[in-house]
């Protein structure tokens, strides 16, 4: 994780990329494979208690704090949800709180992804994206969510 | 496909406006009908005829707009009766839908009639709409739920249910066709074994009265619900019939205008049958629209319809078995047209999304059927659901779609 990239940086980066594609489909293959290969979750944070309400499908977040920076591991048991879930902690993942607070995070309104779920202001999304905030101002302060 | 009952298809399918929209760039093909049905250009005009020409409050007004209003809010009600075979249409409630013709005999009937200890059957297979009103009044007053079993291709268990019923049970409240699998309940039997118990039985139509021929008196349901946005007709609508001498004995629902007959501080009586029921000003614009709703289903007839509804049902069904690690739910003989499936590996959430991008709109989920969910030990299921403006090639066009779509995932 290259840490030393800014939040605009790497969403700029991430637009960029998506652009590439010109149909829907390539869109939608590349997200499915970034959800394929999204380093996996242990198993012990896949509870309630880490699990994201407001989602048809399961999403868990594990958030945790080290050298004062915040850093993120998910899954979803839908992969389109999970590329999504992978695009987030590819932002979000190893910036420090107040950035990742103030993240405007409108690069997923950008990239083109057409579908209801893929927009900020869908459900999921909007709940995986509030937790993943609060996460990080609890963490500034304790060290992981336990 | 040739047919006795054949129909013409393009006919019907340039009354629905709608289905000329495109989505993501391609022409819709709309299989969640068992969630809402699309509407018919003549009760689209109905609705914009009644702003246009005659709006005005209805039952109280001495003008001619009034009279108008209130002549054409009165002839859908007679409709309603002939839709379900209602001997009086004062027996023939409007609601805003299925959920609030539920509410309103599980507020009504169940707090002047259950007693603590009276139990209630509901079953496995209902819709979150026939569960929680039912909850709420038992935990009230003290009842209790109990639930009908199902097998596993969402099958009631009949003996079960005569195993449960005894003198504690007051009331059924059954779903007659499953919104989630589309099975088929055998109510007839239900309500006959919950009537030699002296139960009550409410139906839940919301899928089954667009499908099935309804008749109330043949059925001797107690309560019949559904919603008419699911028959061809407008949101914000629905249907309570129920037997005149149990309406008669039951208290409002809620207080206001309309359902009254004289109201003084110290006293009110209340209005007579259909009126007590339907406290202030009712959804006049959607209920007068609702007659052409009726209309337009009486002009092909149910039985064409179902004909040609079961034909995509079948042609569906043998098609879909042959993708590889699809499972359909509740795949038996007895069902309105509804296809409710799993596949292996495939959330069903990530199905609807290359769906849509590809201009289907299917459901996916627990269908507000959680229980359900649970008993089958799946999250949810995708859903595919025909009306009578649903074609063989609308099916192949989804076939080809969901191919890709689990191409694109596994
Ligand atoms: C079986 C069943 N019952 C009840 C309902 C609730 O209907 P409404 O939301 O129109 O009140 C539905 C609608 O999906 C249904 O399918």
């Amino acid at each position: 994780m290259s840490s030393a990239k800014s939040i605009q940086e790497i969403e700029a980066s991430l637009v960029d990329d998506f652009s590439l594609f010109e149909t829907w489909e390539e869109k939608y293959e590349y997200l499915i494979d970034l959800g394929k290969k999204l380093q996996p979750l242990e198993e012990q944070y896949k509870t309630e208690q880490f699990k994201i309400k407001g989602c048809q499908s399961s999403v868990w977040i594990h958030s945790f704090h080290q050298d004062g920076k915040i850093f993120y591991k998910g899954d979803s048991d839908a992969v389109i949800v999970k590329g999504l879930v992978s695009l987030m902690i590819t932002v979000l993942s190893g910036q420090a709180s107040q950035v990742i607070v103030d993240a405007p995070l409108d690069f997923i309104n950008e990239i083109g992804l057409s579908s209801h779920l893929a927009q900020t202001r869908s459900n999921g999304l909007r709940a995986m994206i509030r937790q993943m905030k609060l996460d990080a101002v609890t963490l500034q302060g304790i060290g992981s969510r336990e | 496909m040739s047919s006795d009952n054949r129909i013409d298809i393009e006919n019907i399918r340039s009354q629905f406006p709608i289905l000329q929209r495109k989505v993501k760039g391609k022409t819709l093909v709309y299989f969640d009908n068992a969630a809402t049905s699309q509407k018919p250009q003549s009760v689209i005009d109905a609705i914009n005829n009644y702003y246009t020409t005659y709006n005005a409050n209805i039952h109280r007004g001495l003008h001619t707009l009034a009279d108008e209003a209130t002549a054409a809010f009165e002839a859908t009600r007679a409709a309603v009766k002939e839709f379900i075979g209602a001997k009086e249409s004062e027996e023939i409630i409007y609601t805003k839908g299925t959920t609030e013709s539920i509410n309103l005999v599980a507020s009504s009937w169940g707090r002047t009639f259950l007693n603590a200890g009276d139990e209630i059957i509901i079953s496995t297979l209902e819709h979150h709409a026939n569960i929680v009103p039912w909850q709420m009044i038992a935990e009230e007053k003290g009842a209790k739920l109990r639930v009908i079993p199902i097998n596993n291709d969402g099958i009631i268990d009949m003996d079960a249910f005569k195993s449960m019923l005894n003198e504690k049970t007051a009331f059924v409240s059954i779903v007659h066709a499953s919104n989630a699998l589309g099975v088929i309940n055998p109510v007839e039997e239900i309500i006959q074994l919950a009537h030699d118990f002296g139960a009550l039985v409410l139906v839940d139509g919301a899928q089954s009265a667009v499908h099935l021929d309804i008749d109330v008196q043949r059925l001797d349901c107690d309560f019949f619900a559904f919603s008419t946005h699911k028959t061809y007709g407008p949101t914000g609508i629905g249907i309570l019939y129920g037997k005149r001498a149990l309406l008669e004995s039951m208290p409002p629902y809620q207080g206001g205008g309309e359902m009254i007959k004289e109201v003084s501080f110290e006293k009110t009586t209340y209005n007579e049958l259909p009126f007590k029921f339907e406290a202030g000003t009712p959804n006049i614009a959607d209920a007068i629209a609702l007659k052409s709703a009726l209309d337009f289903i009486h002009q092909y007839g149910k039985s064409t319809i179902r004909h040609h509804e079961e034909m995509l049902l079948r042609y569906a069904t043998s098609q879909l078995k042959q993708i590889e690690g699809l499972k359909i739910i509740g795949d038996v003989e007895n069902k309105v047209s509804v296809v409710s499936f799993v596949i292996d590996g495939v959330h069903p959430q990530d199905l609807a999304i290359l769906l849509d991008n590809q201009g289907i709109a299917v459901r996916t989920g627990h269908h507000c059927a959680q229980p359900l969910m649970s008993r089958l030990g799946i999250v949810g299921t995708t859903r595919v659901s025909f009306a009578i403006y649903n074609t063989i090639e609308e099916i192949d066009i989804l076939i080809i779609a969901l191919k890709k779509a689990i191409t694109m995932l596994k």
